[in-house]
This record gives structure tokens, C-alpha cells and sequence, in this order.
């Protein structure tokens, strides 16, 4: 796919058409077949649930677990939104925190040496160890859950974005030094471009990991009638035996990972796809 | 369009004299390196992999310093304004065409209409005009190495450096860009040094080439081309081009000999 190259005049032969039909069918199923699977678990669920009359403590129904969700709106969008600020804070403190690291350790090999150790550490050390002393020095329950959470999703993001701002091309470093660039110039319009995809290979992680270190911390800064977010209602509600709004917590804390997921991926491909690989749509 | 002064009037720009160049404790990648290049020269320099030609153009741009020997400019004591351009295109692929010209310019605080002027100047030169806002990625490899000279000449170096530039192009794509290049440098009467394993684009482009042996990287012969720009295409068929092309054969092998 070159400008250059005199492409020959387009005549839609029978073979175009055929993989022009392929192609939009490809489209329509990447959507509808998902759908798909998901209506038919739901109506499996549904029967078998009704068939072999399974008690609402044992196994709710789907279509209950949607009316547990209606019923119980107030308390679970409350929660809802403590631990999408919870996961969003996170993420956004893990992306300033990952990436201003990140640039003093590649403009001082001293900072990375004296540094880069404990960053290992916070990443390997389980966070669940940790949260219960975090709990004890932090007054504030949702303080205490967002440094969980942020020591979960902020390594990937230190971790990529170092590599990226190590990673331009040994050519265009050469070009700057000819050009006599300023170690300020250098950082601006050579490393940190060359990094970007690196960083938001991060994010996409990060975004993940946030939520997941939400949970976690929930799990267990919650538990002590602090009444955090959706995973603190999750754990209340398997205490009550009230599996619907168990279900119904999860399915949000599902949808709210798959919200993360998709905003970091538009906010990856809308960033990378003028120039990108990873983003280009070439055709075969 | 520049008239070319004879051979031995150019004023001088650059001379290399007695330069050494070891790596860690042994590798010589280069021994006693004479050259003096002038004003409006086209020089090659050709020889077998390994004979230290990269070496020489990293120690002329300043990259490395000399283990021994001096590099030193005319008129200054500083290192003179320099084009580069390596054998990949090396763009910024997160920009456009337009910015990866202007990059001299930007890395050094300047902008306006003069610097617009240029760039557009240097675009048309290099035959992409109308290209300005395009990604590299939307150019072919000779296109994207068309705006890599366009960046190595837009601030009018003194010097301009080529490594390899079309090594990795197809034969119809190299003989269309040398064609072009022989063109840009009878247009703008800029000095080249050229790097290239191929006897036949030395002797089609240059004035003097530089026939280079390995371990330890030295010259072994300069041949003078002495045939008038503009070279047409029509050059490649004459009898003095073949006679041209057999001497820095000739000396290439000997080059090769030595190094075995
Ligand atoms: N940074 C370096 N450290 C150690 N040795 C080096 C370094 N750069 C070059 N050399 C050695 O110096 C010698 C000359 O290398 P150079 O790259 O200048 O050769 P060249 O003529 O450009 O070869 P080619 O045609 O393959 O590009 C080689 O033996 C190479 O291994
Ligand atoms: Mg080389």
C-alpha cells in the first residue's frame, strides 16, 4: 500500500465481490456472535435454574439477578461509583506517578540504581499482605483502598514507559546529538513520542489492574462495615446469603472492567493510528 | 545553477589528517586517514565491509573523536553545519513529512516564513512536493528516503554525509534516486561524502573516489572521475565510464586481497 505504486485500475471481479461479502459478513458476526452466546448461557441458566426449581440461596435466576438490580439501584450504583473513582483515581495517580519515575530514572542512571529496587518490591510484595498495615496507618478507608490499588496498577505503566523512553532509534538519537539537541529536546521530540506506544501498552494493564487492586483492597479494608464499593457489597451480600445481589454486584464490577478496558484501548488506537504498526488498518 | 570550479581551485572545507581510530584495545577500525575534501566535491567512498567507511563519517559528524590525528574544519574551529543521511530512512514516524524536514531547524529555536521557505524548497528539490502532511508510513522506502535528503539539505549544510543511503532499495528505485541526486547537486552545489559498496554508483556519481581496505580500515587509492556534471543518464554507456568502472574494480579488488 503505497502512494508510489501505480495501482492498477479497481474492476470488481467475482473474486472481490465474494471477499468484500466475506469481509462485511466477518463484520456483522464479531458483534452479533457474542450476543449470541451471551442470550443463549442466559436462557441455559434461566431453565435450568426453573427446571430443577435451584433456591434463590443456592443459585438466582438471571432475570431475578436483574430484578435484584433494579430493587437494590441506590445501593448498588452508590457503590458502583466508590469504586469506579477508586479504580479511575488509581489509574490516574499510577499514570502520573509511573511516568514522572520513569523519565528521572532514564534522565538519571543514579535515580534508577538508588530507586528502581523498591519499585520491584511494592510490585512484587502481594498487595493483600500489605493492605491490612495500610489500613492500620491511613485514617481513611478509601484512602487506604486507593494506595492499594495504585501500588497494583502503577508498575506496568513505570515499568513500559521506561523501556519506551529507551527505545528510539539509534539513527534519530545520532541525528539530534548532529543537530546539537538539548537534553530537554531530546526528551520531548524523540524519546517520549518513541515512547507513547510503550506507555499505552501500560495503560491498557494498568487500567486492568487498577480495578483489580480496587477489589482487592475492598475485600479487605472493607470488610470492617466501612462499606466500600461493589466488592465490599459482594462479600456483604455472600454474608446474607443474598446471591442476587451478589451477582448483580459482580456483573457490575464485569462491566465496569470491560468500560476500563475499552476506554484505554480507544484512547491507545485514537493516539497511535496516523503512524502506529500496532494501529494501522492495511489492507491484505 | 552553480558553474563547478575545477578540481584544484575548491576552497577547502574539511581535512582529516593522520586519524586512528582504535575500539577497546585492538580493533583498528581505521589507520592513518588522509582526506581533504573542498567545496563542491562529490566523494566516495567505497570498499569491502568492515574497512572503517562508517567510522570515518561518525568521526567527521562529530559522533566519536579521533584515537589519534586531527579532524579539522576551515574558517572555524568548531564542527560546520552538517546534513546526514543514514541507510534506513530514519523518519520520525509520528509525524508528518513536513516536521521531519524542519527538524534542523526546530532543534535549533528557529521558525517562520524563511524556515517554511526552505522547507518547501528543500521538498521540491528532493520531488514531493504535495507530500507535506503525509505520514512515512504512507511513503514508499525511496520516497521516505527522498525526505531524508530533503532533512539532510534543507539548512544548506556545508557538508553533507550519506551512508549507504540506497543500499536497501530495488536497482530501479537506486538509479532513479541517483539520477536525482547528481540533479539536486548540480542544482545547489552542496559537498557530498558518500558511502557505497557499489563500484558502479561510485563512479556514476562522484569526482573522487576513495578506495578503502579492512584490518585496519585505510585508503589504499583515490581515483579522480574526471568527467563534467550534469552527468546524464546517458553517462552509464559511455566508454570512459566503463574504463572508469574497471580502474575502481580493479582497485576494489586489490582492496579485497589485501584484507584476506
Ligand atoms: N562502536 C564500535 N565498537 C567496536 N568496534 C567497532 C565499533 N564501530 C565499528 N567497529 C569496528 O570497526 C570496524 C569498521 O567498522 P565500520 O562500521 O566503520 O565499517 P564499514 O566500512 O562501515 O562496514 P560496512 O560496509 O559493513 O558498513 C569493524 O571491524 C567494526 O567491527
Ligand atoms: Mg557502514
Amino acid at each position: 500500500m503505497t502512494i508510489a505504486s501505480d495501482a492498477p485500475t479497481p474492476t470488481m471481479d467475482s473474486e472481490e465481490l465474494r471477499r468484500a461479502r466475506l469481509a462485511r459478513i466477518q463484520l456483522v458476526a464479531k458483534w452479533t456472535l457474542p450476543v449470541i452466546v451471551m442470550a443463549l448461557t442466559l436462557l441455559a441458566w434461566h431453565l435450568y435454574v426453573t427446571i430443577n426449581e435451584v433456591p434463590h440461596y443456592i443459585l438466582p435466576s438471571p432475570a431475578m439477578v436483574f430484578q435484584t438490580m433494579f430493587t437494590d439501584w441506590g445501593l448498588l450504583s452508590a457503590a458502583a461509583w466508590v469504586t469506579t473513582k477508586l479504580s479511575l483515581y488509581a489509574l490516574a495517580l499510577a499514570v502520573i506517578g509511573g511516568v514522572a519515575l520513569a523519565v528521572l530514572f532514564t534522565q538519571s542512571k543514579w535515580a534508577e540504581m538508588s530507586f528502581f529496587p523498591y519499585a520491584v518490591i511494592l510490585q512484587v510484595t502481594p498487595v493483600i499482605a500489605v493492605a491490612p498495615l495500610i489500613q492500620i496507618y491511613v485514617d481513611s478507608a478509601f484512602a487506604a483502598a486507593l494506595i492499594c490499588a495504585w501500588i497494583v496498577a502503577f508498575f506496568p505503566i513505570l515499568s513500559n514507559t521506561t523501556i519506551g523512553l529507551k527505545s528510539a532509534d539509534h539513527n534519530l538519537r545520532d541525528l539530534f546529538t548532529i543537530y546539537g539537541a538539548t537534553r530537554w529536546q531530546r526528551l520531548i521530540f524523540l524519546d517520549i513520542p518513541s515512547a507513547l506506544p510503550f506507555f499505552l501498552g501500560g495503560l491498557k494493564i494498568a487500567g486492568g489492574l487498577a480495578l483489580i487492586g480496587a477489589v482487592v483492597a475492598e475485600f479487605v479494608i472493607g470488610r470492617s462495615g466501612t462499606g466500600l464499593g461493589l466488592a465490599s457489597t459482594l462479600l456483604e451480600a455472600s454474608y446474607r446469603y443474598n446471591f442476587a445481589r451478589l451477582y448483580a454486584a459482580l456483573f457490575l464490577i464485569s462491566g465496569l472492567g470491560i468500560m476500563i478496558f475499552a476506554a484505554t484501548s480507544l484512547i491507545s488506537h485514537l493516539s497511535l493510528r496516523k503512524w502506529h504498526e500496532s494501529a494501522l488498518n492495511r489492507e491484505s | 545553477m552553480q558553474a563547478p570550479l575545477p578540481l584544484g581551485s575548491r576552497p577547502p572545507v574539511l581535512r582529516m589528517s593522520a586519524v586512528d581510530k582504535v575500539f577497546g584495545a585492538d580493533i583498528v577500525a581505521l589507520k592513518g586517514m588522509q582526506l581533504d575534501v573542498n567545496q563542491g566535491d562529490f566523494i566516495s567512498l567505497l570498499g569491502p565491509s568492515g574497512c572503517g567507511k562508517s567510522t570515518a563519517l561518525r568521526l567527521i559528524a562529530g559522533l566519536m573523536t579521533p584515537t589519534t590525528g586531527r579532524i579539522e574544519w576551515s574558517g572555524g574551529t568548531g564542527q560546520g553545519d552538517l546534513g546526514v543521511v543514514f541507510q534506513e530512512p530514519t523518519l520520525m514516524p509520528w509525524t508528518t513529512v513536513a516536521k521531519n524536514v524542519a527538524l534542523p531547524f526546530r532543534l535549533r529555536g528557529k521558525s517562520g516564513a524563511e524556515v517554511a521557505d526552505a522547507i518547501r524548497n528543500a521538498l521540491d528539490l528532493v520531488g514531493l512536493s504535495g507530500f507535506e502532511n503525509a505520514y512515512p508510513r504512507e511513503l514508499s522506502g525511496g520516497m521516505k528516503m527522498r525526505v531524508s535528503i530533503a532533512r539532510a539539505l534543507v539548512t544548506n549544510p556545508r557538508l553533507i554525509l550519506m551512508d549507504e543511503p540506497f543500499a536497501a532499495l530495488d536497482e530501479i528505485t537506486r538509479f532513479k534516486l541517483n539520477n536525482d541526486l547528481l540533479d539536486l547537486k548540480t542544482k545547489t552545489g552542496c559537498t557530498v561524502i558518500f558511502v557505497t559498496h557499489s563500484v558502479f554508483e561510485s563512479v556514476f556519481l562522484s569526482d573522487r573516489i576513495v578506495v578503502m581496505a579492512a584490518r585496519p580500515g585505510r585508503v589504499i587509492r583515490t581515483l579522480e572521475v574526471d568527467e563534467p556534471y550534469p552527468r546524464a543518464e546517458a553517462f552509464r554507456t559511455t566508454p570512459e565510464y566503463a574504463a572508469h568502472c574497471r580502474a575502481a574494480s580493479d582497485a576494489l579488488h586489490d582492496a579485497m586481497g589485501i584484507a584476506a
